[in-house]
């Protein structure tokens, strides 16, 4: 059973190897889209990295779920509604969504999940030590 | 003109790995000027080749329906140039696969001499790509017939590989 340190830090290695940062970029409070640079494509890099580095499954969607913001139930002119937001609150449960929702333009959405966020799903995917 | 960069498939393991080999020609004319009077093959194009040697091995697991793209080269390095003469033994192994794309690592040989590596991505295209059409699944397999891919190829279970049910009328 992996610690959050142990965590933490293959989850900076699989974002240093998935996006060609450095280690020192990759802080917990570091955005994967504003900081770190990340582009769509780069997402499923890194599950495939964190499923090997942790030899987990991550469906997907579940880390990222752009199905919610495409679909029309959940989304209005652009922006997220009450009903979509309780349903991105449901599927990720690891990431903070309280600033988003003071204005949830879903072009901001991609930017929302930190480096921390990544290690709280990681975390709820393996047994974690204290 | 095809674009075409691997000349044939030696080995072909559906789903897993294949090898396929590139000989460099003083007639490729892109050797003329890349660079005159040193005629090397430009690292884009062996890039090319072992993306080619891979995301055929890739489209062949989801039989020729999926449509694949190479969407990131996460890392290549170059350790020798590559010169007319030469063969190219380009080697891929799917590391990775799921329904929305394919991690893949690559090595070009020259010899028993490593002359370059790469890892990258192809992604399945779905939503609203999904009508769109890149290369038609019969050109595939027109592709995969030229390269020797059924002659030499492995299907997961060891058999023979087959070409895919409903596309030999092409």
């Amino acid at each position: 059973m992996p610690t959050k340190e142990e965590v933490f830090q293959k989850v900076q290695n699989a974002l240093v190897e998935a996006l060609g940062v450095d280690e020192e970029e990759v802080t917990p409070e570091a955005t994967l889209v504003g900081d770190l640079g990340a582009e769509s494509i780069d997402f499923l890099d890194i599950v495939f990295r964190l499923e090997k580095a942790f030899d987990i499954k991550i469906p997907r969607g579940e880390l990222f779920p752009e199905d919610v913001l495409t679909n029309s139930t959940y989304v209005e002119d652009g922006r997220v509604t009450e009903a979509g937001l309780a349903e991105l609150r449901k599927r990720m449960p690891f990431a903070n969504l309280d600033e988003f929702a003071k204005n949830p333009n879903v072009q901001d959405f991609a930017n929302l999940l930190t480096v921390a966020d990544m290690c709280r799903f990681v975390e709820s995917k393996v047994n974690v030590t204290a | 003109m095809r674009w075409y960069w691997i000349d044939r498939y030696i080995e072909f393991h559906s789903g897993r790995s294949a090898k396929a080999i590139k000989n460099i020609s003083l007639a490729e004319e892109h050797l003329h000027d890349h660079f005159p009077g040193y005629p090397v093959m430009p690292a884009s194009l062996i890039v090319e080749g072992m993306a080619q040697t891979g995301g055929l091995l890739v489209c062949e697991y989801g039989q020729f329906r999926l449509k694949v793209v190479l969407a990131k080269i996460t890392r290549a390095v170059f350790h020798c140039p590559a010169l007319a003469g030469d063969t190219l033994t380009y080697s891929a192994t799917i590391e990775s696969i799921r329904d929305d794309g394919a991690m893949v690592t690559t090595t070009s040989h020259k010899g028993q001499t490593l002359q370059a590596e790469a890892e990258m991505f192809f992604a399945h295209l779905d939503g609203g790509h999904q009508d769109k059409t890149l290369i038609e699944p019969r050109d595939f397999l027109r592709m995969m017939r030229l390269l020797k891919a059924y002659e030499i190829g492995r299907a997961a279970d060891g058999s023979r590989l087959k070409e895919p049910p409903g596309l030999q009328d092409f």
